[in-house]
């Protein structure tokens, strides 16, 4: 068997970052909400900068529970597409030794989301990070952990369940 | 005097809730307001999409509403004083919302303690027989 080179680190790059680009920018919502992520090798950051249209009550000011709400569940359902999409990319079509190809992304549907308000929500940036606890055929259930200034001081907390989308 | 305390909170209510910019950003409006119990909607926006393969609004938009809802039907219980936040809500999304219908909102606070403010909601589009999602939540309350 002959043995591969290893393959350059700039191609690996830009077709992670492609392909969660592409995952990104299909749903409309997440630029709404201006969300962003910060990629390092599979684990992703959800990134909440902060802006006047996600303030709740303006008088102390806080972030609306439902903006809070609504970046966790976008983180959530990011990272669980993330995961499959990751494999889909980066395990290699035995017929061809190379990527498969990305095509038309379907995303899991929340059948349900439960969010715990810890503190309030100042208006600044927020971080968020999801973590699968189960990955099922039918279903996942997920948990989400956001911060602002303090990685160890969350400021909510959300676990869901997601239908996962029937692979063709 | 008792008639004028209540249309008074409602005021209050209402005026609080027209004000709020995340759920101004998502064109929230009051529908009515009871004791205890509040109805808002949201217009459907294509800005809302979360599943460009259904145009199906996001669930994050939905709770939002349902959020909102919530809060406004805490804070419209006849013993309820000042403000709310929540504690903590949960949705069962069951099934998606129609494109291009209005998503309504009814929320009622069944049961307020001195600190907190029990709530229920159902969110609907047009065919109001089968609800879109079910919200139930714990606010706190007190001043």
């Amino acid at each position: 068997m002959v043995k591969l080179s290893p393959e350059p680190v700039a191609l690996i790059k830009k077709r992670r970052n492609e392909a969660l680009s592409k995952l990104i920018e299909s749903i409309p919502y997440i630029s709404f909400l201006g969300v962003g992520f910060d990629r390092r090798g599979d684990e992703i950051t959800a990134i909440l900068p902060f802006n006047e249209n996600l303030i709740g009550n303006p008088s102390l000011p806080a972030l609306h529970g439902g903006s809070i709400a609504a970046f966790l569940e976008i983180s959530a359902i990011i990272e669980l597409s993330w995961m499959q999409i990751w494999r889909q990319i980066e395990d290699p079509d035995p017929s061809t030794g190379s990527p498969k190809d990305l095509g038309d992304i379907s995303l899991p549907k929340t059948i349900d989301f439960s969010v715990d308000y810890l503190r309030s929500g100042l208006p600044r940036d927020a971080y968020a990070r999801a973590t699968v606890n189960r990955a099922g055929r039918r279903y996942s259930s997920v948990h989400v952990e956001a911060w602002q200034d303090n990685r160890n001081k969350l400021f909510a907390q959300g676990t869901g369940h997601f239908l996962m989308p029937v692979k063709n | 005097m008792k008639k004028n305390m209540i249309e008074k909170k409602k005021k209050a209510v209402r005026d609080f809730f027209a004000i709020l910019p995340h759920s101004q950003s998502l064109g929230m409006g009051i529908d009515f307001i009871r004791d205890g119990e509040v109805g808002m909607s949201m217009p459907y926006d294509s800005r809302l999409i979360g599943d460009p393969q259904t145009k199906v609004i996001h669930g994050g938009a939905v709770f939002a509403l349902l959020d909102t809802c919530c809060g406004a039907a805490a804070m419209s219980h006849p013993d309820q004083v000042g403000p709310t936040a929540t504690i903590d809500l949960r949705v069962d999304y069951m099934r998606p919302a129609a494109p291009n219908q209005r998503i309504k909102a009814i929320a009622t606070c069944y049961n307020l303690t001195k600190n907190v403010a029990f709530v229920r909601a159902v969110a609907l589009d047009d065919n109001e027989k089968k609800p879109v999602a079910m919200a139930a939540g714990a606010f706190v309350t007190g001043n």
